[in-house]
């Protein structure tokens, strides 16, 4: 059972009106896009709650907030 | 290497470690509100690897957790209604009066189906015209929005065999109400990763321009939360005291416009009745007027009713974060995931389940 609460990134492949195909971890499944502010194109990784794709996941700003540590500690990350 | 895998970096964790520990000044009591955070806090470990001067206090950031009896009550009567139920899975096995629950109401014969979106139930309404189908709406504001669009198509698309049960609830006003509590003394806050990609961080900025707290809004890998910890002792170090989102990747300042104005046009804000801490001014949604005839509430002439307690099970205090789970009598005893006596025992995302699950 998959908990309500949990928004999971999933990377989308097909989109179809509303709806988009996508996967994560092997699996696929059919979200809506109804609420999502910034449509996604296939290839970008949205973040999905209660079968509703919220928003996109930014890769650049995972890169700069890593960029940022490895300034801040002297570790290297990306 | 996924990238997203360096946000579980184990030498970043312990540098920040290291830095929270070595920089902090008296005590850090944080306090944090999603379900999400408070599996990873223990899963992760990052619990049992904090010095005994920051203190994590669990609080109501669990749906499932925080809907009233009388909610839960109110799911029950309707189970027993002519009706087609649907519902995430999480409230299946939520006790109610008499310790019902709907997995029980189903196996007496109650027509309850689970689902895991609110659009699978607007196809089971379609699926079945001749029958009254109900979902059961409960959630923070990363769900409301996905059940407002639904209930918009439903209406879009002249399905009139749909409705909800709305007991959706939002954080901030909650927020405001436990910041108040002298008996928590919660000097920072972890704000909701996905609540804040719907509501943004502005209304969240009461907590620094009002009571002078510290609020990060944190991802949910272990560095997120020790970079937000780490923020909090910087920023109390600084006296730059601010709320401050440290999970850009995920959301932006202003969240997600177009979300909060679907969820605004078919629900407006009501006072809302939360487990253990009870009426919470303007903390909750109903359905507006105009959508009068996708509220179940209206649509069976169902109304709120005072219902006994759970005997014995301190949810409540473990909600407000006043009771950490193995104080509660009932807990790893009376009360465990297999067999649960509260919510916060059911809830897979409950601070007693994850207590249960990850202690050390």
């Amino acid at each position: 059972m998959r908990p309500m609460c949990l928004a999971i990134p999933m990377e989308v492949l097909k989109i179809e009106g509303q709806s988009a195909e996508v996967q994560v971890g092997g699996t696929r499944h059919v979200v809506r896009l109804d609420v999502i502010s910034e449509f996604p194109e296939v290839g970008d990784y949205v973040i999905v709650h209660a079968g509703f794709a919220l928003t996109r996941l930014d890769r650049e700003d995972a890169i700069a907030t890593l960029k940022l540590f490895e300034e801040g500690l002297n570790i290297e990350l990306v | 290497m996924n990238l997203f895998d360096n946000f579980k970096d184990p030498q970043l964790c312990k540098t920040l470690l290291a830095r929270i520990h070595d920089e902090l000044d008296g005590e850090l009591r944080f306090m944090e509100v999603c379900g999400t955070h408070t599996v990873s806090i223990f899963r992760s470990g990052v619990r049992s690897l904090l010095s005994d001067k920051v203190v994590h206090l669990s609080g109501p950031g669990c749906p499932v957790c925080v809907t009233h009896d009388s909610e839960v009550a109110a799911f029950l009567e309707l189970a027993g209604k002519n009706a087609i139920i649907t519902t995430f899975g999480d409230l299946m096995r939520v006790p109610g009066p008499e310790k019902r629950t709907l997995k029980s109401a189903q196996a007496e014969g109650a027509r309850v189906k689970v689902v895991y979106s609110p659009f699978d139930a607007l196809k089971i309404a379609q699926d079945n015209p001749h029958d009254k189908v109900v979902f059961l709406g409960v959630g923070f504001e990363t769900t409301a929005p996905a059940i407002a669009a639904t209930v918009k198509v439903a209406r879009e698309q002249g399905i009139g065999n749909f409705s909800v049960l709305c007991f959706h609830k939002l954080v901030p006003p909650a927020l405001d109400a436990l910041v108040g509590d002298p008996e928590l003394k919660v000097q920072a806050f972890l704000l909701p990763g996905h609540v804040s990609a719907i509501i943004g961080v502005e209304p969240y900025r009461f907590l620094a321009s009002r009571h002078g707290l510290p609020a990060v809004v944190a991802g949910f890998e272990p560095v997120d939360i020790l970079q937000a910890l780490y923020m909090f002792v910087t920023m109390r170090n600084e006296g730059k005291i601010d709320v401050v989102n440290a999970y850009t990747r995920v959301v932006s300042d202003e969240g997600n416009p177009k979300a909060v104005s679907i969820m605004n046009e078919v629900f407006s804000s009501c006072d809302a009745l939360w487990r253990g801490i009870g009426l919470i001014p303007g903390s909750g949604l109903t359905i507006r007027d105009e959508y009068a005839d996708y509220d179940a509430m209206r649509v069976f002439g169902m109304q709120l009713r005072d219902v006994p307690e759970i005997k014995g099970c301190r949810c409540g205090d473990v909600l407000k974060g006043k009771m950490s789970p193995e104080k509660c009598p009932l807990f790893g005893k009376a009360c465990t995931p297999a067999s649960p006596v509260g919510p916060c025992m059911v809830s897979t995302e409950g601070s007693c389940a994850a207590y249960y699950k990850y202690r050390i």
